[in-house]
């Protein structure tokens, strides 16, 4: 059964704060992952990676760039999902 | 038609890494230089890949100079006669001469007599694809000794301008003496090529490219130097997650496990990388891990023996003990191997 979107996001959080320390509760659908969660390029690929594994989806390289809000990695991975 | 039979060498010998030996250029460039050119910070370079200096080589200092002065050493550690050498193997993308190779040019120096002399194309992976071939060589019985060396002058490809390769890299040279032995010292290699990814690193614009438009815009006329540029996080993303079952292959095909080894050298490509493969292969505590990057950077071919030579000297590894190397680079390309450190 498909994920929600709340679900994603908390799903996501505990990766962000696995990989960063970032508090899960600061991580939210307006968050952008630079501006402020302060997360860089190589964090966010591993980051990346992580959720690929968790919610099942591929995220192509070329797409991370377009990732730049917690947003749209929600959007992304709910879309995508199997 | 001929009936005869080709004479060949007896069965297959036993190879292992005699000596090794380092170089690393006089001039430390510090994170501070380099970002005269860039726009970024001590603290952003050291955070994004644990480098704080890099060694740079003179302006006249070439990449046969720096393999001279790591083969000399490998050659002195392996306590070999340069007679006994029956190939050179040069792993490089840096030597600014299509032809001739460097590997021929090094060898008369060093009066190595008459040995097959090439260079080998493969970026980061080099030296370990070089240690694979002399393995063969050596267990086959096609020569006796062969000495490899992994070279770089990067700071001729390097755009001082460009904000995601102008602090990564260094030059130096690394070499290794691979000989015959009594027991197995080199085990089997794990390599391959990812040939669609080739525009992860490349140099910016080939040679033709470049003549053609000197051509048009006429002789006078400055053309833009082919620096190597890279895709950081699709780099990132490969050498971590797809390189660490690689490495997991080359303990398990080296018939030991990851418990019995004693130095861990990945290629010096960024800490970041090595923190994170040491993650993704689950690494046990014990195993010391190469860290030369923070003061040598990126070197492509010469990080592992650089990095191997230095703890050895630094006796944060022993002689005699099992190390896993692995390299990785532009082809994209490949290749892991367990050794027994010399």
């Amino acid at each position: 059964m498909a994920l929600s979107e709340q679900e994603i996001l908390s799903g996501l959080a505990e990766i962000v704060n696995e990989e960063t320390g970032l508090e899960p509760e600061e991580v939210q659908m307006d968050k952008s992952f630079t501006e402020d969660l302060d997360i860089d390029s190589l964090s966010m690929m591993t980051i990346v990676v992580n959720a690929e594994d968790k919610f099942g989806v591929r995220i192509p390289d070329d797409e991370v760039k377009n990732l730049t809000h917690v947003k749209d990695a929600v959007t992304y991975i709910s879309n995508h999902q199997g | 038609m001929s009936t005869k039979t080709l004479a060949a060498p007896a069965g297959l010998r036993h190879a292992r890494i005699h000596g090794l030996g380092g170089y690393r250029p006089e001039r430390v460039v510090t994170n501070e230089e380099v970002i005269q050119f860039i726009d970024s910070s001590d603290e952003w370079i050291r955070q994004r890949s644990g480098i704080a200096t890099r060694h740079v080589a003179a302006a006249e200092e070439t990449v046969i100079d720096m393999a001279e002065a790591a083969a000399r050493e490998a050659i002195a550690h392996a306590g070999v006669a340069p007679e006994q050498i029956g190939a050179v193997l040069i792993a490089t993308v840096t030597h600014p001469f299509q032809t001739p190779a460097a590997a021929p040019e090094l060898a008369h120096r060093l009066q190595i007599p008459n040995p097959a002399a090439f260079d080998l194309s493969a970026a980061c992976a080099g030296y370990c694809y070089g240690i694979s071939l002399a393995n063969d060589m050596v267990r086959a019985g096609t020569v006796d000794y062969v000495l490899v060396v992994g070279v770089e002058k990067l700071s001729d490809f390097t755009d001082k301008y460009d904000r995601g390769t102008a602090f990564i890299f260094g030059d130096g040279a690394g070499a290794a003496v691979v000989g015959v032995s009594d027991y197995p010292g080199i085990g089997p290699t794990l390599w391959g090529s990812l040939g669609d990814q080739r525009d992860v690193i490349t140099q910016r614009e080939s040679w033709t490219e470049l003549r053609e438009e000197m051509e048009s815009t006429g002789r006078e006329q400055a053309v833009a130097w082919p620096s190597f540029v890279m895709q950081g996080q699709s780099v990132f993303r490969w050498a971590v997650y797809s390189m660490a079952p690689v490495a997991v292959e080359a303990v398990h095909a080296a018939g030991i496990t990851a418990d019995d080894l004693d130095a861990f050298v990945p290629h010096q490509a960024n800490m970041r990388i090595t923190d994170a493969m040491i993650k993704a292969l689950k690494l046990p505590e014990h195993v010391p891990v190469a860290r030369d990057i923070a003061e040598t950077g990126n070197t492509s071919a010469a990080s592992i023996p650089l990095a191997m030579s230095r703890m050895l000297a630094e006796g944060e590894a022993p002689h005699g003990g099992l190390a896993l190397q692995i390299g990785f680079g532009a082809g994209l390309v490949y290749a892991a191997q367990v050794v027994v450190m010399p």
